[in-house]
């Protein structure tokens, strides 16, 4: 069923708009987090975002799921369409469902690698014993985990290396089946090795999934984004193609920030 | 999935309605003390009654002044102050700033054990150990008097006085002591310059709701402080106060007597007198985290 | 005087005063082991008072408190729980919050005997309940709800926020975020406050005065419309209003209800210490 929803995505055309934002501005409580902010993400894409510290990218990525709401202050004006539909009027649940997240640190719950992939499955529809395993099974096929927890599903999910759990927690928003997922920074905490394999899935989630990939990390951006956007101070300074944000930027700033002279 | 929204929304309704609970309780509280008591001011007005230097509630005239009774409580509860303050902060002092860990817990664990003996036990306990060695020490004709009721009392108020002051000072961001101690301070000086002015209004608070619970302390103080319905003059004679009144009493009353009703309007003065102490007390409090 | 000197002695004066603190209740808890121990026998704790309750044993009194302290827990613990859930994740920082938390400070410092008036005047009076143990339990629910509402929040906010993003991320509502990625972790904290909670519940006495207790029955109660002797309460009269009443009989009354309250205690401590050695987050 993954596939397929993939591969209808695909049908519809290599460059149609999934995700629209319209001047959106966004407040936490009297600061400014994000100024009217225009851009399209592109079905099957990996969006990069990149950004020093407090430019508005994760301020950006938490409103497409709409957990900025959560936060005390929070106001908003603007408009976010998904599939051409305002995300506001869309009922949080099922829009969540739709749009996953990948958090920073690995979020894995102090419950079993099998409980933990099924967690959000498990609540949206009652599905029986078999088809929970067979959920199971693909998604932590998808983020290539399956070989090395196959033999010990009931385990405690905090046994498993940081780089596991990310995966783990990639599984558990594949099981959701969304069609788009929002990576925050998901490899922050990880060494280089775990840092690839995660790179890895995304490359092969893209062919089914549209991903935004916020990163601090520009080299990480440079290695698997296929658009860049670079943000600062609550703005959007420029998106483009990956290759040329990092060749040829058309703002100095962005060339600046490329280079490591701030940030 | 329609059965699942109105199940939760049921189930979110009730958590609202248990989270305004308390708001309900307390209003109830009031609510019912006066609705009992109130009758009671039509028959003796209220400058009589807390005025009044005579409780003689079942002789003929009724004499209902509980002047005797509020003295009884201020005097006991003062010197349950003079017990536990003093002592509370310096212990709580002792426990956050220099015990060794190890020490700490048990300490705590301590006095978490005194939080948790009940009071009709320390009642019994008094009776059976303190009031004769205050009547043996003054050479008393009883040893129920308002000392021994305030030696209990402030012992009972002082597992709140430590834990809450102790917080306090836990609350002093370390940085402050660490300035001192770079300076040259020793510890000793930190603690009397530094760290006591930051946690003084958590120390004043948890001073206040100790106060608190003193006023409102009925079975211990019931059973060793003598009773006797007489304004006291000193430390050393048996005093009443206004909870064992009530404790004590009504059993006895008649339902819609105005004995009955006295009793209750002996429960709304108490009552807004704890109200505003703890107002009071988590105003400080509160002051204290901003 | 040397400053190192000065502060020896202030150390000094410090420890005196914790000495003074922690004495009396080893002190309090030797005297009550001491003349208390020998006067438990299993014939005490199971059978019934005779002659005036000079003789025999207390078990209706352990009995009473045992009916008292579960149906109270039985209306407290729900209402406890969810006003915390309420406090914790769904209330804002408004008006209406500081209401709750200014009311939850109030009930908290109410005396224990005002709560007998009010339990008298609500339930036994106004409801009809009468002089029962449903009257007593419900005086003491509302009493111990600030110590399970103040326990459970505690045991709420230590459950990482992450886990709400997690699960409210994957599309769960806030409800059943709630109750599969909250809830789940913050049990044994909920169970630690109120087992504590239940301690506190069966050492009252003031509360229980009119609304419940019994000087004597000679039958258990059988439904909650009785009354029911407590073992506090029993404490009470039989250490002030019997004459005659061997001193070994109330030191063992005295052992079994600081037993049972410090039994409970000692459980919840144990459980809130392996909660903080098992925790995985």
């Amino acid at each position: 069923m993954v596939e397929n929803k993939g591969k209808s995505q695909k049908e519809k055309g290599k460059s149609q708009v999934k995700i629209e934002v319209k001047e959106l501005n966004i407040w936490f409580g009297k600061v400014l987090a994000l100024k009217s902010l225009n851009l399209e993400i592109q079905s099957n894409e990996i969006l990069g975002v990149i950004g020093p510290a407090s430019s508005g990218k994760t301020s950006f990525l938490r409103q497409l799921n709409r957990l900025n709401e959560l936060e005390a202050g929070f106001r908003m004006e603007g408009e976010v369409l998904l599939d051409e539909r305002d995300i506001c009027r869309i009922k949080p649940e099922h829009l969540r469902k739709n749009i996953g997240m990948i958090f920073a640190l690995p979020q894995v719950l102090p419950i079993s690698i099998y409980d933990n992939v099924v967690y959000g499955v498990r609540m949206h529809d009652g599905k029986s014993k078999s088809e929970l395993d067979a959920i199971v099974e693909d998604s932590l096929k998808a983020s290539f985990l399956w070989d090395e927890v196959k033999d010990r599903l009931k385990e405690f999910a905090t046994k498993l290396s940081g780089g596991q759990q990310q995966r783990l927690c990639i599984s558990r928003t594949l099981a959701v089946r969304p069609e788009v997922i929002l990576f925050d920074e998901p490899c922050s905490g990880l060494d280089p090795i775990s840092t690839a394999k995660v790179e890895e899935s995304m490359l092969r989630l893209k062919e089914q999934y549209t991903i935004v990939l916020v990163t601090n990390n520009t080299k990480q951006a440079a290695r698997v984004a296929d658009r860049t956007a670079f943000f600062l101070m609550g703005e959007l300074i420029e998106i483009d193609k990956t290759h040329k944000i990092f060749t040829a930027p058309q703002d100095k700033r962005t060339e600046d920030y490329i280079q490591g002279r701030f940030g | 999935m329609k059965l699942r929204q109105i199940k939760e929304f049921v189930i979110e309704k009730l958590i609202f309605l248990s989270g305004i609970a308390s708001i309900l309780f307390v209003v109830l509280i009031f609510v019912f003390l006066l609705k009992e008591g109130i009758a009671f001011f039509r028959e003796v007005p209220a400058k009589d009654f807390i005025g009044g230097k005579y409780w003689y509630p079942i002789s003929d005239p009724e004499r209902f002044g509980i002047l005797p009774l509020i003295l009884g409580s201020l005097l006991v509860t003062f010197g349950a102050i003079l017990v536990s303050v003093p002592v509370s902060i310096a212990c709580a002092f002792y426990i956050s700033e220099v015990a060794p860990v190890k020490l700490k817990d048990i300490l705590k664990t301590g006095i978490e054990m005194l939080a948790a003996i009940p009071s009709v036990v320390l009642g019994f306990i008094g009776m059976t150990t303190l009031v004769p060695w205050v009547k043996k020490i003054f050479h008393l004709p009883t040893g129920l008097t308002a000392l021994s009721g305030s030696i209990m009392l402030g012992l009972m108020a002082m597992p709140t006085i430590i834990s809450i002051s102790e917080d306090a000072i836990n609350a002093v961001p370390k940085s402050y002591k660490e300035g001192a101690l770079a300076l040259g301070a020793t510890r000793w000086q930190a603690m009397y310059r530094v760290v006591i002015h930051a946690a003084l209004p958590g120390i004043i608070a948890a001073s206040m709701l100790g106060i608190g619970r003193v006023i409102g302390e009925t079975m211990a103080v019931m059973m060793i402080t003598g009773n006797a319905a007489v304004i006291p003059q000193t430390f050393l004679q048996p005093v009443r106060t206004l909870t064992a009144t009530i404790a004590a009493e009504m059993g006895e009353t008649v339902h819609g007597s105005n004995h009955y009703y006295s009793l209750f309007a002996i429960g709304i003065i108490l009552f807004v007198l704890t109200f505003i102490i703890n107002i009071t007390a988590d105003m400080f409090l509160h002051r204290n985290k901003k | 005087m040397k400053t190192t000197t000065k502060q020896k002695i202030a150390f000094s004066i410090l420890f005196l005063c914790t000495i003074i603190v922690v004495l009396p209740v080893l002190f309090v808890l030797g005297v009550i082991i001491k003349n208390g121990a020998k006067g438990i026998s299993w014939q005490f704790l199971t059978t019934m008072p005779s002659d005036g309750m000079r003789q025999g044993g207390i078990y209706p009194a352990i009995v009473g408190t045992l009916y008292l302290v579960s149906l109270s827990i039985v209306f407290s613990l729900p209402v406890g729980v969810m006003a915390a859930i309420y406090l914790n994740e769904y209330a804002k920082d408004n008006l209406l919050t500081r209401l709750i938390r200014l009311a939850i400070v109030n009930l908290a410092g109410v005396s224990s005997v005002v709560y007998g008036l009010f339990g008298l005047a609500l339930f036994v009076t106004f409801m009809k309940f009468g002089v029962s143990i449903l009257s007593g339990a419900l005086t003491l629910a509302i009493m111990n709800l600030p110590v399970i509402i103040t326990a459970s929040r505690e045991a709420l906010a230590s459950v990482p926020y992450s886990f709400r993003e997690v699960s409210l991320s994957l599309g769960l509502s806030r409800w059943q975020t709630i109750r599969h990625s909250v809830l789940p972790f913050a049990i044994p904290g909920i169970l630690t406050g109120a087992i504590l909670s239940l301690a506190r519940a069966a050492g009252e006495t003031a509360p229980i005065l009119f609304t419940v207790a019994a000087f004597y029955l000679p039958n258990l109660p059988v439904s909650v419309f009785d009354q029911a002797m407590a073992l506090p309460y029993h404490l009470y009269i039989i250490s002030t209003q019997i004459p005659n009443i061997s001193i070994q009989t109330r030191y063992a009354t005295a052992f079994v209800l600081v037993g049972i309250v410090f039994t409970m205690n000692i459980i919840a401590v144990i459980l809130r210490s392996r909660l903080r050695k098992k925790k995985k987050w």
